[in-house]
């Protein structure tokens, strides 16, 4: 167990587990984690129809507006710089409310900043953290395993949507098409009494023995979002980073109603990026791993690695890193410092991993 | 898994196992059960002169970096090459297959400080009951 945002995790289960076996689980059958470190926010227009949605719309970078109920985006809170206060699931949950999935290292900041940056909205601001236990089913064959304990038909959840349903016996549990290991699945938000959880933890693990389902830890959700390119904040997205170095453009609507962090991004994009995040593979036998050096060819210090390890799928030994732009072309070889010695590694595409359609 | 009494051990979880002026140097079962599964072993050449207590190699599992602590002095005259290709080994058999190193003493009595297999059990039954409280 490790300490975690103030939670004890595993990062391994015991065997037949291992990081390795767990990460495969997800990429070729199923795997189960307990993501109830996960915070949870609630703003609710309460009685002032609107407001949820002027609230969110000012403190996230993606478009809300673009949200139906039932439905999910990838977002961030920013700082006036430009740079994240963290990254955030945004769930419509109703016509006047939204649902704001965060990370469990950042919680009371969170709740925080968000309190006091929509204090001047007539929303309500909840913070349901410990209401949920939150249970992410990942793997292609999630949907079909999942199926068997939900009386919802869950193929007709889209990717990021999300519907309520009866799970395990449960009434109205928040079944979402999302996740963050770079395959298909869900994630449930069931009550966090310890009855209920340890039941539908079980439940889960004992539906999915057939299919050879592994409960996974803390280390196979990095690699496994490590080998998608997800962000996680701390390494790849912090207070000293700013969207377009993170590359997360697409998330970030400009052209939406003005929000925290605006300007400074209009600035930041007329002076162009000095850093962008790079995908690495080692060619030289050794691991990358977070906060080691990148040189270029001659030697010149040209950035830090956010997050490396070796890819269980992929079997390489992969990182990424910020560079700058010039030295992020595909193809260029650059060096890695590992305990003192100079390694080679290749600028490669990213996601290192992408899910075959299926 | 039962220690073989027929070395001993290091509090960083080396073992050293003694035959003549020489010894062989691995890992635990208890260090290779901590690291999880073990992706790449980073070993001196022969020749190299290693001194009790300091590093002479590392472990990688997927997860993190371990360094590895020699259990005493001497001069590396054969490493275990076949760890290159199969790092896998040190979880599979930590005791056995999987030993790092060969070295020529330079003192034999230094082991002599070092935990027997009984000695190592107590210590790693400690530590095992301090991380879980």
């Amino acid at each position: 167990m490790v300490g975690f945002g103030g939670w004890d995790m595993p990062v391994e289960y015991a065997a037949p587990g291992g990081i390795i076996a767990e990460h495969m689980a997800v990429r070729t059958a199923v795997g189960l984690f307990d993501v109830s470190h996960m915070g949870d926010i609630l703003i609710e227009s309460a009685g002032h129809p609107g407001s949820a949605l002027a609230a969110v719309q000012h403190i996230s970078m993606n478009d809300a507006g673009q949200l139906a109920v039932g439905q999910a985006q990838y977002s961030a809170l920013l700082y006036p710089e430009g740079t994240f206060v963290d990254d955030v699931l945004v769930h419509r949950t109703g016509e006047e409310n939204y649902l704001l999935v965060i990370n469990a290292g950042t919680r009371d900041k969170d709740v925080q900043w968000v309190r006091a940056n929509t204090s001047s909205f007539p929303c309500s601001v909840r913070d349901l953290g410990d209401d949920f236990t939150q249970l992410a089913i990942q793997g292609p064959r999630a949907g079909e395993l999942l199926q068997t304990l939900a009386d919802t038909d869950l193929s007709r959840i889209k990717n990021y949507w999300f519907t309520w349903g009866t799970m395990c016996g449960f009434p109205r549990v928040m079944i979402a098409r999302t996740g963050y290991t770079g395959e298909d699945g869900f994630e449930i938000y069931i009550p966090s009494d310890v009855p209920t959880s340890e039941m539908v933890w079980s439940r889960i693990l004992e539906a999915g023995k057939p299919l050879g389902i592994l409960p996974c830890g803390l280390g196979a959700r990095n690699t496994l979002r490590l080998e998608a390119k997800m962000a996680l904040y701390g390494h790849e997205i912090g207070d000293k980073i700013n969207v377009w170095e993170a590359g997360l453009d697409r998330f970030c609507r400009m052209e939406k109603s003005e929000f925290i962090g605006h300007a400074a991004l209009e600035r930041a994009r007329a002076s162009g990026v000095r850093r962008v995040l790079a995908g690495l593979e080692m060619l030289d036998r050794g691991i990358a791993r977070d906060g080691y050096k990148v040189f270029d060819d001659a030697g010149r210090e040209i950035g830090t690695i956010t997050s490396g390890s070796p890819s269980p799928f992929l079997k390489k030994n992969i990182a990424l890193a910020y560079v700058p732009p010039e030295c992020a072309t595909i193809g260029r070889t650059v060096l890695v410092e590992v305990r003192g010695q100079k390694l080679k590694a290749q600028i490669v595409p990213t996601p290192f991993y992408k899910r075959p359609k299926r | 898994m039962p220690y073989p009494t027929d070395r001993r051990y290091t509090k960083d979880h080396e073992w050293v196992r003694v035959s003549g002026d020489a010894a062989t140097f691995g890992i635990t079962d208890y260090a290779q059960h901590e690291l999880g599964d073990v992706v790449f072993v980073d070993l001196p050449v022969s020749g190299t002169k290693v001194a009790a207590g300091q590093t002479f190699g590392t472990v990688e599992s997927v997860k993190a970096v371990s360094e590895i602590y020699a259990p005493a002095s001497g001069e590396v005259i054969e490493i275990n090459s076949s760890l290159s290709d199969a790092p896998e080994k040190i979880n599979q058999d930590p005791h056995g297959a999987a030993w790092l190193v060969k070295v020529r003493l330079a003192d034999p009595a230094e082991i002599d400080s070092l935990m027997d297999a009984a000695t190592y059990e107590a210590y790693i039954a400690e530590n095992s009951r301090e991380a879980s409280a």
